[in-house]
């Protein structure tokens, strides 16, 4: 664990009393320091294009009177610039009057160990990994024609010290690995993407040669991209396999879940509280909990232990996420997902890992259900338009159905629905909850953080696919 | 205040001297400072203050062919010691690459114009909080308008970047921001749009009022919108659409992409690529321009490119690494484009709406649907029915797709350009692109 104060002209007990002064009048806010260390390591076009490391430190300082918040961040840790930060926030609360609330649930709980991933393998047993990769996939044929594959690894520590001294503190190993392969066949070229990753070390996902497995996905993709025929345009039905394909349930409702949109009454489930919002049999959760995972923390950035929310159960919407700012102000309970990139930014409720629990069909029905549609496998990223509820994804591996068969493979389109209406067209949950491979990473006004998803195979009614055949 | 030359240059000369001591045969460091404030409100109040003081330094070393690099926003000169030691470690380490090397001496930018990009004037937030209850008065005028959400930003940074090879020099740039975002609902709907300005003076900044009607204007427009049926239809993209298309082309003409192969640009210089009407200019030293530089991130003078003359594409976008890989020499673009713009059309905005008697007029697309490999587009959209000129009614929940190579071949710009961002564009219309709908 990090000491912040051990090079720094600022004590601790010095650094509490500033803290405490700061925000006495105030009905919340805390001091929060990290120090994170993180690499890169990149094979691109044959060689080691880059080997880079970070080291970054700093304080983001928080005062929160009613709805307003005042925010200062900082690389120095010294008593001059605490201090300014601290008229800083003073000054924009001048004319406020608040409460501390002193009040933060406890836990002993941990999901992942106290280590350095950077630290536990070489430079060498990395590049040497990276190595094996590009010479394994070239060797797979003429028609690979580049290979990228990356490490990054972190190790953040954090330290959140409130009003009064209460101090909270975190060690979050990261990493992950990826793999990018582009083929090419009658001058015709396509890529496939295929990562892992989560709060380990290295060797939990490359022992014992698992690399190969990545690669092997990678180059699949790609392949079946090769012979990928046009994307057709319009209204049709859809079955989304288990896994990554849950960045549909992210997408659709995981954000217009978060408590500060409802609170600003932008989302558009802000009034939909204790309805019907999906199919009978669909049950969403968002889960800080599971050991190792990507989206997992022990403590959230406000210090609250995390937990497993459900939000909506057997269809009916049950709970928002919340952070302690916009908990106190909708009178409920932070549920642990205050988040934030790094000490440069303020906590907003955001997601951990958001899964959609297991019924009872196969994908097999699914698929035998469908006269014409699409089976959509693996995806790129999403994106939400909160306020209309509209939201898109783009597909990087999917094939046509025809009369209740799988068909040919087509090119990469954008799906795009609506949020609010679209599990109410989930008509088939199956039997087949999948966690993504810990690849995700979540945006949110500027800031990306590392999130996991999950779902079974699902049949939508109704979708529609941006392709070019009409 | 943010720091001056003198601290930054001391702090890069530091580690490039102790880079050297360490056996580093080339090094290059660059060194920042960016300090900003902002003012958030929300519905007519105060929301959120942000004060940030970011200092960050990153160096590279090189050691013969060999390179690795370390970036850092702990400036204590301990931790700098362990960084740097630990990146010549790496270099070590790190194979060879023929590649690799600090930019030709002829290359380096000899002077640095005073390009006007930085504004001595600081707005106190009381100010800024002015500014903000103008523009929220504005934009909540009507009824309609359910929420607002406003920011006013100032931000002040300074750099150098120095190297090995004798090269040091960085100035300061400012910018002001100002932006609302609207939020309007009717019985059967809740839309958002947004409006913002942003200038490297303060005096140049947008009227407040301004801002604010505008964006309640796009906002309520787009209520109670519709879902259309499939089908090819012609697509105009307004201004703030439009200038992707160009971001698509810098990502499709970077050196790196074209080296590696992963472009449907490659080996396309001297080719047609557009019709004959378009040029696209990167023009670095235009005054107060928002992309405007002196030198890229290696250090390599810019002079303005015309990168596509008449529709024929003329330069990649090259750096030191990937030019050496290609056998071209640097055009000064490590980093991407600086100013970078369509040239005007020859037809108004009102002869581009009626140039069909029927098309998709798209404010605003969600979703990453650009594949620079195969060239394939498709997204999510948003914007107005257009029917003989006339806007009709507001159009949802649709995606738009086509092909870059077709769609740049069909190309018909408007004589609109404006220079609010880095990156702009007329108003643009593309035949033959599919809607899918209901």
């Amino acid at each position: 664990m990090s000491n912040f104060f051990e090079k720094s002209d600022v004590s601790r007990k010095e650094a509490e009393s500033i803290i405490s002064d700061t925000l006495q009048k105030c009905d919340d806010g805390e001091l929060y320091l990290e120090n994170s260390k993180s690499e890169s390591i990149l094979l691109d076009d044959n060689k080691i294009k880059n080997s880079s490391y970070n080291s970054d430190l700093g304080f983001g300082f928080r005062a929160i009177s009613d709805e307003v918040v005042a925010y200062s961040h900082s690389n120095e840790i010294s008593k001059n610039s605490l201090k300014q930060s601290s008229e800083n926030l003073k000054s924009t609360l001048k004319s406020f009057k608040g409460t501390y609330n002193h009040e933060i649930p406890k836990s002993n709980k941990k999901y992942y160990d106290n280590i350095n991933p950077i630290e536990q393998k070489s430079l060498n047993e990395k590049i040497k990994i990276l190595n094996n990769v590009n010479d394994y996939l070239r060797s797979k044929g003429d028609k690979v024609k580049q290979v990228t594959a990356n490490f990054l690894g972190e190790q953040k520590s954090v330290e959140i010290i409130r009003s009064g001294g209460e101090t909270l503190s975190d060690v979050r190993p990261l990493v992950r690995f990826n793999v990018s392969v582009m083929v090419e066949k009658d001058g015709r070229k396509e890529t496939g993407v295929y990562g892992v990753g989560g709060r380990q070390s290295y060797d939990s996902y490359l022992k014992d040669e698992n690399w190969k497995s990545v690669c092997d996905e990678a180059l699949r993709i790609a392949s079946v991209n090769l012979e990928s025929k046009p994307a057709p345009a319009g209204e049709m039905k859809v079955v989304l396999g288990p896994g990554w394909p849950a960045i549909l349930i992210h997408e659709a409702v995981g954000h217009g879940l978060e408590g500060d949109f409802n609170r600003k009454k932008t989302s558009a489930f802000h009034n939909l509280m204790g309805q019907k919002v999906a199919s009978e049999g669909v049950t969403i959760i968002d889960d800080g909990t599971i050991d190792n995972r990507r989206g997992s923390l022990t403590i959230d950035d406000e210090g609250t232990p995390t937990e497993k929310t459900v939000l909506i159960e057997n269809g009916i919407l049950k709970n928002f996420m919340q952070d302690r700012l916009n908990a106190r102000l909708m009178k409920t309970k932070s549920t642990g997902s205050g988040r934030r990139e790094n000490y440069r930014h303020i906590v907003l409720p955001r997601m951990r890992n958001t899964m959609m629990l297991s019924g009872k069909q196969t994908q097999e029905e699914m698929i035998k259900a469908v006269d014409k549609g699409i089976f959509a496998v693996s995806f790129g990223g999403g994106q939400v338009d909160i306020t209309s509820g509209k939201f898109v994804f783009n597909c990087t591996e999917a094939y046509e159905i025809v009369n209740g068969k799988i068909g040919s493979p087509i090119k990469g389109a954008t799906l795009i629905g609506d949020g609010p209406s679209i599990l109410k067209e989930v008509s088939m949950v199956g039997n087949d909850m999948m966690m993504d491979p810990g690849i995700g990473t979540c945006g949110k006004a500027g800031q990306g953080v590392p999130v996991g998803v999950a779902q079974p195979s699902i049949l939508i009614n109704k979708m529609t696919v941006g392709g070019t055949k009409l | 205040m943010v720091k001056d030359q003198e601290f930054l240059e001391t702090k890069a000369s530091y580690c490039l001297g102790l880079a050297k001591k360490l056996g580093a045969t080339d090094s290059s460091v660059i060194v920042k400072n960016s300090i900003s404030e902002t003012v958030n409100f929300r519905n007519k109040k105060l929301d959120e203050s942000n004060r940030s003081d970011d200092l960050g330094l990153s160096i590279t070393t090189y050691i013969g062919k060999k390179k690795s690099s370390i970036s850092s926003s702990n400036f204590l000169n301990d931790n700098l010691n362990i960084l740097i030691e630990k990146c010549i470690e790496t270099t070590k380490n790190t194979p060879e690459d023929e590649f690799n090397s600090l930019p030709d001496r002829d290359l380096f930018a000899k002077e640095v114009k005073d390009l006007n990009i930085y504004d001595e004037t600081h707005i106190e937030n009381d100010q800024k909080i002015d500014y903000l209850k103008k523009l929220e008065a504005a934009a909540s005028n009507d009824k309609k308008i359910v929420n607002t959400e406003s920011s006013f930003t100032q931000n002040k940074s300074n750099f150098v970047l120095a190297n090995s090879e004798g090269f040091c020099d960085g100035y300061k740039t400012s910018s002001f921001t100002a932006s609302t975002v609207t939020v309007a609902k009717d019985e059967e709907s809740m839309e958002r749009d947004y409006e913002y300005s942003n200038k490297c003076f303060l005096k140049d900044l947008d009227d407040a009022d301004e801002l604010g009607k505008i964006a309640a204007n796009q906002t309520i427009r787009k209520l109670s919108p519709k879902k259309i049926g499939s089908e090819e239809i012609a697509i105009i993209f307004d201004k703030r659409i439009a200038k992707g298309v160009l971001n698509t082309l810098a990502s499709a003409i970077s050196s790196s992409a074209i080296s590696r192969g992963t472009s449907f640009l490659k080996d396309k210089v001297n080719q047609k690529i557009f019709s004959d009407k378009i040029n696209v200019i990167d023009k670095p030293d235009m005054l107060k321009g928002l992309g405007s530089r002196n030198f890229d991130s290696e250090g390599v003078k810019t002079d303005t490119l015309k990168l596509v003359d008449q529709g024929i594409l003329q330069h990649y976008l090259i750096d030191t690494y990937n030019g050496k890989k290609l056998n071209l020499k640097s055009n000064g673009r490590c980093g991407g484009t600086s100013n970078l713009y369509f040239e005007n059309g020859n037809i108004s905005f009102k002869d581009l709406l009626n140039s069909n008697s029927k098309s998709l007029y798209i404010t605003e697309t969600i979703g990453h649907g650009s594949n620079i490999v195969t060239g394939d587009y498709s997204v999510g959209a948003t914007g107005f029915l257009i029917e003989n000129g006339e806007f009709k009614y507001p159009i949802n929940e649709i995606t738009i797709a086509g092909n870059f190579k077709d769609m740049f071949q069909n190309i018909t710009l408007a004589n609109d350009l404006e220079f609010k961002y880095a990156t702009n564009s007329p108003t643009m219309l593309i035949e033959g692109m599919v809607v899918a709908g209901k």
